[in-house]
């Protein structure tokens, strides 16, 4: 579709300030134009080719909400599909229905069956990429296997000859086109609207890096679950049409490896990151597959479509449509940063806002942390110390979510969050960061931050998001790099990213792991003094890390963990002076033998 | 929907028998993919297609009077050949899990063209001395293709099995599969071995393919057909695991014919699939 080219910005969510609705006017008025194709009276053949190019728009595109966007591939796409087949056919066979109500029905049979999958599927955390490609597969071949022979299909197959078409247009194969354009602009639409919304830069952070996405506030599960219902319900509608238009639908014909595969190929070959990529990938791969059928060369056909196939991922691995976009001078979006939000909240400094009593983590009889209590008072900076292995990333992996605790509470502003999920406590105002940045490496450091100051922090819209990331980026010292991918920065640039992205959350708490490691000297005094800006911001900082002279410097107390216990509590310069500590630290003094 | 009947004993025990003999197919057809998947992390659709491919050369030569097993002097090294050749292209293009899953789809599709435009679509079937031999032991029937198959199944993957377990070979490429860097810290020499490997692959899909030859009708449409019972199989057992595929198989192959037995043919699917998915939501690791 024309609509495709008017995007400027292969970054997710595309950035345009300028004229939002620039792109779904686009779509309509291609839709609007191409309505009157059948008016010109083409011979019917050229009516049902396009009527397939737009039902593959369709299903190409309503795949890509879940599994571009995700990266959650999905081979079950035929299964959607075919529900949706199968629900029309049914209805209009046994009951009669018009064939239009059918379509409704269809969507909502097929969303059903994707949801329920989903929710069991997603559950599992295990389940990512290829083991989600193979078993959606699996599902297609038993809902295939399920539908033949039971009295749905009967094994022979569904006969729609008997039911009239319905005059929408001025002949029935005018009709389907005209059924098909309606679908695809509905698909395009919901497809561009998802990436301009808080839900699809979370979606796309998913697909970067769901355990980081989660932390920072991203409902995971939902979103997901969501995604799948959107693409199932428009892979419904899809079939609700195609079953009319085949008029005899068997199972072997629909529940194929073949609908998934094609998907796939169109979504690939088009871009799976851009909302049009899939359209794009649809209409180029249809018309050749077509051009082959029509001269007779099916079969060379095949083969041509496994060269362009293994070409594309080969030169072209993001697909056609980035590639051509890349061409195109790239506007970078002007975003003002807002003004730096007031202190969080000047509530008394001193009280407990974190207190964990027994917090306890075990990986297989391994107790990684063995029932600590500590308690963070508000406004402080509490150093977290211990050597290697004593707990200490196990406690922040507890305390925000990321490991579901073994035993024990933790109390956060008087609500007990253990056992909670981690988007939750993210919402709940903590933060963190990794001791190994992890930025969303297909997202520039803009749109990093951003995500946290929509998810983490409230903020609704993307533009609003972005504005104020900027305001955390200038705080940061990173605003000359608002637009660079965050594979451009050096290791102290990614570890102010990971910072700035805590800040964003507006989290009262903020739990930062081993910010200082690797840095150079110079380097570690700029962190330290940004350190000391984020509290006197009014975020309260658990400091987890092994520097003595930042601990010295900055920290208000410090609690030593060693083997996941307390060790000890106090004044950095005095607790560190404790035999118990610089034995944890350096060993057992060692005793002089007398030589035999 | 035909009901449940409960066979005689015999059709039983020639249904497990049966099943059995196909589930070895199935395990051969699945070391392959398994060993690729698992050490080289590359998931080749493209298995089944060299394995029809082999398939037809076999008919081809038997059927200008050369004796089916012999073709396999000429066909395993071809396709050793073939497997190093693509794992070569892949690597150049140092291709993900998930793009090697769409090239090596592309790749199937231009193997069935070629095939459909040498032999047609129709269906062939390979006439051999083999095919009329048929034992009867205990009032069960034998035939003698599926005894060579489950003979060739069960001695390569315990052959296989052996390589990987005690030779320098196989442990230096179950150390690259787990660390690929460190284990060429340690001075494994990975472009070697995985094109080794890779080759060893697509031999082992040839010889499936005349085991296919042997026993099955050929159509280049089949190719698609044994897609998803072998992933399950292949899923069920295990990555990069030898002897795996063949017990998954063997499973698969003895549960879908006394279901097919038990109620109707078209339900067989049902048990690999929900047995595939029960294996992904309880152990997703497996495939990880």
């Amino acid at each position: 579709m024309s609509a495709a080219v008017s995007v400027a910005s292969t970054s997710v969510p595309p950035a345009k300030a300028a004229s939002p609705w620039r792109t779904p006017v686009a779509i309509v008025a291609a839709a609007a134009a191409l309505a009157f194709v059948p008016k010109l009276g083409l011979p019917a053949f050229y009516d049902s080719l396009l009527y397939l190019i737009l039902h593959w728009i369709v299903l190409a595109t309503s795949w890509n909400i879940l599994s571009g966007y995700t990266g959650y591939f999905s081979f079950g796409h035929g299964a959607f599909f075919g529900a949706g087949i199968y629900t029309t056919s049914t209805l209009l066979s046994r009951y009669d229905w018009p064939f239009l109500w059918t379509l409704p029905v269809a969507a909502l049979v097929a969303c059903v069956l994707g949801v329920a999958l989903g929710a069991v599927v997603f559950r599992v955390k295990g389940i990512r990429g290829e083991v989600f490609a193979l078993l959606t597969l699996a599902v297609t071949f038993v809902i295939g296997t399920i539908i033949v022979n039971t009295p749905i299909d009967g094994g022979n197959g569904v006969s729609l000859s008997a039911v009239p078409v319905p005059a929408i247009g001025p002949t029935p194969s005018s009709t389907f086109y005209l059924l098909a354009l309606a679908a695809a602009t509905l698909t395009m639409l919901v497809a561009w609207r998802i990436t301009t919304t808080k839900f699809g830069a979370g979606l796309f952070a998913i697909h970067d890096d769901e355990d980081a996405a989660e932390v920072m506030g991203v409902p995971t599960y939902r979103y997901k679950l969501v995604a799948l219902g959107i693409s199932c319900a428009l892979a419904g509608v899809a079939g609700g049409i195609h079953a009319l238009f085949l008029s005899y639908v068997t199972v072997g014909e629909v529940f194929t490896i073949t609908v998934p595969l094609t998907v796939v190929l169109m979504s690939v070959l088009g871009g799976t990151r851009h909302w049009a990529g899939p359209a794009v990938g649809a209409v180029a791969i249809t018309l050749l597959l077509y051009s082959f059928t029509a001269a007779n060369h099916a079969v060379a056909g095949k083969a041509m479509v496994g060269v362009i196939l293994i070409a594309a991922i080969l030169f072209m691995p993001d697909g056609i449509l980035p590639r051509l976009l890349k061409m195109l001078p790239r506007r970078l979006p002007i975003v003002v940063a807002g003004a730096l939000p007031a202190p969080a909240v000047a509530s008394a400094a001193g009280e407990v806002l974190l207190r964990t009593r027994g917090l306890a983590k075990s990986f297989r009889g391994v107790k990684a942390l063995a029932g600590v209590d500590v308690d963070v008072r508000r406004g402080e900076i509490l150093g977290l110390l211990g050597p290697n292995g004593s707990g200490k990333s196990t406690f922040i992996n507890a305390v925000t979510g990321h490991y579901v605790p073994t035993a024990g509470s933790v109390v956060f502003e008087g609500r007990e969050l253990a056992g909670r999920a981690a988007h939750l406590i993210a919402r709940a105002g903590i933060s963190r960061t990794y001791q190994i940045p992890r930025p969303f490496p297909h997202q520039t450091v803009l749109d990093n931050v951003a995500l946290a100051a929509m998810f983490g922090g409230g903020i609704a819209t993307p533009a609003a998001a972005r504005s104020q990331a900027m305001t955390w980026l200038a705080f940061a010292g990173l605003q000359e790099k608002a637009h660079a991918h965050p594979d451009e920065l050096n290791l102290h640039q990614r570890k102010f990213l990971e910072l700035a992205r805590a800040l964003a959350s507006r989290p009262r708490l903020v739990l930062l792991d081993e910010v200082l490691c690797g840095l150079t000297p110079s380097e570690i005094d700029d962190a330290v003094a940004l350190v000391r800006r984020i509290r006197d911001q009014g975020s309260t900082v658990v400091f987890v890390e092994h520097v003595m002279r930042a601990v010295m410097a900055l920290t208000d107390r410090v609690v030593v963990f060693d083997h996941g216990e307390l060790l000890a509590e106090g004044l950095a310069a005095e607790v560190m002076q404790r035999p118990e500590v610089m034995t944890a630290y350096l060993g057992q003094p060692a005793v002089e033998k007398p030589n035999a | 929907m035909s009901g449940f009947t409960m066979p005689s004993a015999t059709l039983l025990a020639q249904s497990v028998l049966s099943g059995v003999f196909v589930g070895a197919l199935y395990g051969l057809l699945g070391l392959g993919l398994s060993l690729s998947w698992g050490l080289l992390r590359l998931i080749n659709l493209a298995h089944f297609a060299f394995a029809f491919l082999a398939a037809y050369l076999c008919y081809q030569m038997a059927s200008m009077g050369m004796d089916p097993l012999l073709t396999l002097l000429v066909i395993v090294p071809l396709f050793f050949a073939i497997g190093a050749g693509l794992h070569a292209l892949m690597a150049r293009f140092a291709i993900t899990p998930f793009n090697s899953l769409l090239v090596t789809f592309g790749l199937t599709g231009i193997v069935e063209a070629l095939i459909q435009s040498i032999w047609t679509a129709d269906f062939r079937k390979l006439e051999s001395a083999y095919g009329e031999h048929r034992y009867k032991l205990a009032g069960l029937y034998i035939p003698l293709p599926e005894l060579i198959t489950l003979a060739l199944a069960v001695g390569l993957s315990f052959a296989v099995w052996a390589v990987l377990r005690y030779t320098d070979l196989g442990k230096a490429l179950r150390a690259s599969a787990e660390d690929a860097p460190i284990a060429a810290a340690f001075g494994i020499h990975q472009r070697r071995n995985a094109l080794l490997l890779a080759g060893t692959c697509s031999a082992l899909a040839s010889v499936a393919g005349v085991c296919l030859a042997l026993g099955f009708t050929l159509a280049p449409s089949q190719i698609y057909a044994w897609i998803g019972v072998v992933f399950a199989a292949v899923m069920l057992g295990g990555l990069g695991r030898a002897l795996a595929p063949l017990i998954a198989g063997v499973i698969i192959g003895v549960s879908e014919a006394v279901t097919m037995a038990v109620t109707a043919p078209s339900w067989a699917p049902l048990v690999s699939f929900t047995l595939l998915i029960a294996i992904l939501l309880f152990r997703p690791g497996r495939a990880a």
